[in-house]
């Protein structure tokens, strides 16, 4: 199962390093990982959504995380109220007798149209990882050329 | 006002000094000249050992015998890369270490220059913590940290890596009097909560056992560990880490528990109804197969680690917080106490049927006995470090450990080499105590460059070897599992006497059982370094022993 947690560090280098090696040391899989600065630039917030196949699992996660030096703070947002967000960028190739199916399957799933070019046009939509799905999901037919998501960002309700 | 500006190099030493460091086993080369300048007329001590390796576990042996922080350096690249495996051992068994690396010029760094090599990267996950000094400025503060960080909490080895030029540029001397890390806060006294239901278990329970760790002598619990045994009347076991935590002649000891430990210790830990761990972490030695550990206990756990708990056994009551603040709280807070006596009854069944033993001979010596003859000259007072392998096993089932801190081996990782370097800490440490490495003959060759190192200190220690001219642990696991194919397991050696005498320390040879005493002895009152190369049974297998994933209860005993 996925979960999403966020992470406080202090904004120094390595540190990414320190929970990047943290993660393959012990074999768990990042599915996707997002890094800022915050209002306070001496420390940044990490997003990430990790795999864990049980409860032990995502626990050891936050323990380990929690014991590294750097980190002040982590939050899991499995039982917590929240909102999360995602950006995606996609190609799309249509054929011009689609044209009109395309628009309509862009306009209902509330994603926009950055660029148009002779071949391809570039989507983006922002949205929860439900709305992200019922995209792909409505895109497939059409053909994703290339495909770029931001990583899920996270904030406590 | 003037202003003392000193350079980076002779801040780290003021800083050290400050910091109560009394020693630093070190490695001078290119990248550290400005502190090796700096050391020459310091007034600390200093001691070169003859390979890097040799100064981590020096720093770590003398960690372990005297509880305070050790303190080992050494130059970039490959200087800093020996040092690993001696960092790695102190990660694995929480031993405070701050190791002290440079590193090439800060704007060299990444270049590949000569001697370059990313240390922080390498040690990142075989450290507590490690920290680049990129500005001469931060230099003061990160010591500080440092040991700061390498002593609280569950300790660990921390690095330092400071670029020669930072080592040579000059600031304004200011040591940070308060330490202070907002993203790290160890916690210290456990939950009162927690503890008041730890009470409550405990007061229900019928058979109770206490399994102690290395935790216990790092927070110098064992005060407190014993009065709760004697309070309960409860027996205790502990780990190979937890050695000494409790008297070995006390009537409520069983031992150490797992692979190699007693049988008693075992079967009372399979059928106990609970466990109160203190500063353990159900390691796999100890645990055998994990699925049918202890099936009829309750958990309760104290660790300074939250990520220790849970992690292999399933815990009922944790307790996150210093080991003896709990245990001083526990024994407040216990007023029922559990009634133990047929349990105590049961446990005694077992030590009469299921003692620990070896088959003595007249005319061969065995390693065993080596090991006891140690314990009755030395009349258990000295300080025994080990190698790695039926060594270290022989001498935690054969020395009766009465005193935290007198039994050095490497638990967690398991470093053959470590013996000799860790002997010579310790003793610089305790330079009163007797210090015993007993080592075997493959082990003691990796690291045995360290002789120099003691005999021109004059750092005397002894080193019994248990001469079996195998790799004993390994051969041994090849007849039980292997079929008797010895696959490389045979030893040729040196004339370990000879050797000895070259380095300028004295060898003894002993072939007889008769001889045994007397040379452990002997080598007691010889002041210089003694090596005894004990020629012992061969083939000699360490029992009982429980087979890699089986129940902790399914031991082989090996014997008629």
């Amino acid at each position: 199962m996925r979960h999403t947690i966020s992470v406080l560090v202090e904004n120094r280098f390595g540190v990414l390093a320190r929970i990047a090696g943290l993660f393959s040391a012990r074999g768990y899989n990042i599915a996707s990982l997002a890094v800022s600065e915050t209002m306070d630039p001496t420390i940044s917030y990490m997003t990430m959504v990790v795999e864990a196949e049980d409860e032990k699992i995502l626990e050891q996660i936050k323990k380990q995380l929690n014991k590294l030096i750097d980190i002040i703070s982590v939050t899991d947002f499995t039982k917590k109220a929240h909102v999360d967000r995602e950006l995606v960028l996609a190609k799309v190739s249509y054929s011009q007798k689609d044209k009109a199916k395309f628009e309509n399957s862009i306009a209902k799933t509330g994603a926009k149209i950055v660029q148009k070019t002779a071949g391809f046009v570039i989507i983006e939509m922002l949205g929860d990882q439900t709305e992200i799905k019922a995209l792909l999901d409505s895109l497939k037919q059409f053909g994703i050329k290339e495909l770029v998501r931001s990583g899920r960002i996270a904030i406590s309700k | 006002m003037n202003i003392m500006k000193l350079n980076g190099a002779k801040i780290l030493i003021e800083s050290l000094k400050k910091e109560g460091v009394e020693v630093i086993f070190g490695y001078p080369g290119g990248q550290v000249l400005p502190i090796f300048d700096a050391l020459y007329d310091a007034d600390i001590k200093f001691i070169l050992p003859r390979h890097e390796q040799g100064a981590a576990h020096a720093a770590d042996g003398y960690s372990r015998a005297t509880g305070k922080v050790g303190v080992c350096l050494a130059t970039s690249g490959p200087g800093a890369t020996n040092l690993t495996t001696g960092i790695a051992n102190a990660y694995m068994d929480s031993i405070p270490m701050v190791a002290i690396t440079g590193q090439v010029k800060s704007f060299l760094i990444g270049n590949d220059a000569f001697q370059e090599a990313d240390v922080t990267g390498v040690t990142r996950s075989i450290t507590k913590h490690n920290f680049l000094v990129k500005d001469v400025k931060e230099l003061a503060k990160t010591i500080r940290e440092a040991f700061y960080i390498a002593s609280s909490g569950r300790p660990g080895p921390v690095l330092i890596d400071i670029p020669s030029d930072i080592q040579q540029q000059e600031t304004e001397f200011i040591w940070p009097e308060e330490v202070s890390i907002r993203s790290y806060k160890p916690t210290s006294f456990g939950h009162p909560g927690q503890i008041k239901k730890a009470a409550k278990l405990i007061a229900s329970s019928k058979k109770p056992l206490i399994y102690a760790g290395g935790g216990v002598i790092t927070s110098e619990a064992y005060r407190e560990l014993r009065k709760l045994a004697e309070k309960l009347n409860a027996p205790v076991t502990w780990t190979l880490m937890g050695i000494g935590c409790f008297p070995a002649t006390h009537k409520l000891s069983l031992g150490m528990l797992g692979m190699h430990g007693t049988a008693y210790a075992n079967h009372a830990i399979m059928e106990s109804d609970l466990i109160i761990a203190v500063g353990a972490r159900f390691d796999d030695r100890v645990t055998g197969r994990l699925d049918k550990f202890a099936p009829y206990a309750k958990v309760i756990h104290i660790d300074i680690d939250p990520t220790s708990i849970s992690k292999n056994v399933r815990v009922d009551i944790p307790v996150v917080g210093d080991a003896k603040n709990i245990l001083g709280q526990l024994l407040e807070d216990i007023d029922k106490l559990p009634d133990t006596s047929e349990w105590l009854k049961t446990i005694e069944a077992w030590k009469k049927k299921y003692p620990l033993k070896y088959q003595d001979k007249k005319d061969v010596i065995k390693p065993q006995y080596v090991v006891e003859q140690i314990y009755e000259a030395t009349k258990g007072n000295a300080i025994i470090t080990t190698e790695v392998g039926q060594n270290q096993m022989w001498a935690a089932q054969w020395y009766k450990y009465d005193y935290p801190r007198t039994f050095l081996s490497s638990g967690g990782l398991g470093t053959m080499g470590f013996g000799l370097p860790a002997a010579m800490g310790a003793k610089v440490g305790k330079p009163d105590a007797i210090v015993f490495d007993i080592a075997g003959d493959g082990s003691i060759q990796m690291n045995i460059q360290e002789l120099a190192t003691c005999v021109c200190n004059k750092i005397h220690v002894k080193v019994a070897i248990l001469n079996n001219g195998y790799l004993g642990m390994v051969r041994q696991w090849q007849e039980l599992f292997y079929k008797k194919r010895y696959s490389h397991t045979t030893l040729v050696n040196p004339d370990f006497v000879k050797l000895a005498e070259a380095y300028g320390a004295v060898g003894i040879r002993v072939t007889k059982k008769e001889d045994v005493r007397k040379a452990i002895e002997k080598a007691i009152s010889i002041d210089n370094t003694v090596f005894i190369d004990f020629k012992v049974e061969e083939e000699e297998n360490v029992y009982p022993m429980v087979p890699a994933g089986e129940a902790l209860n399914r031991m082989i005993e090996g014997l008629a």
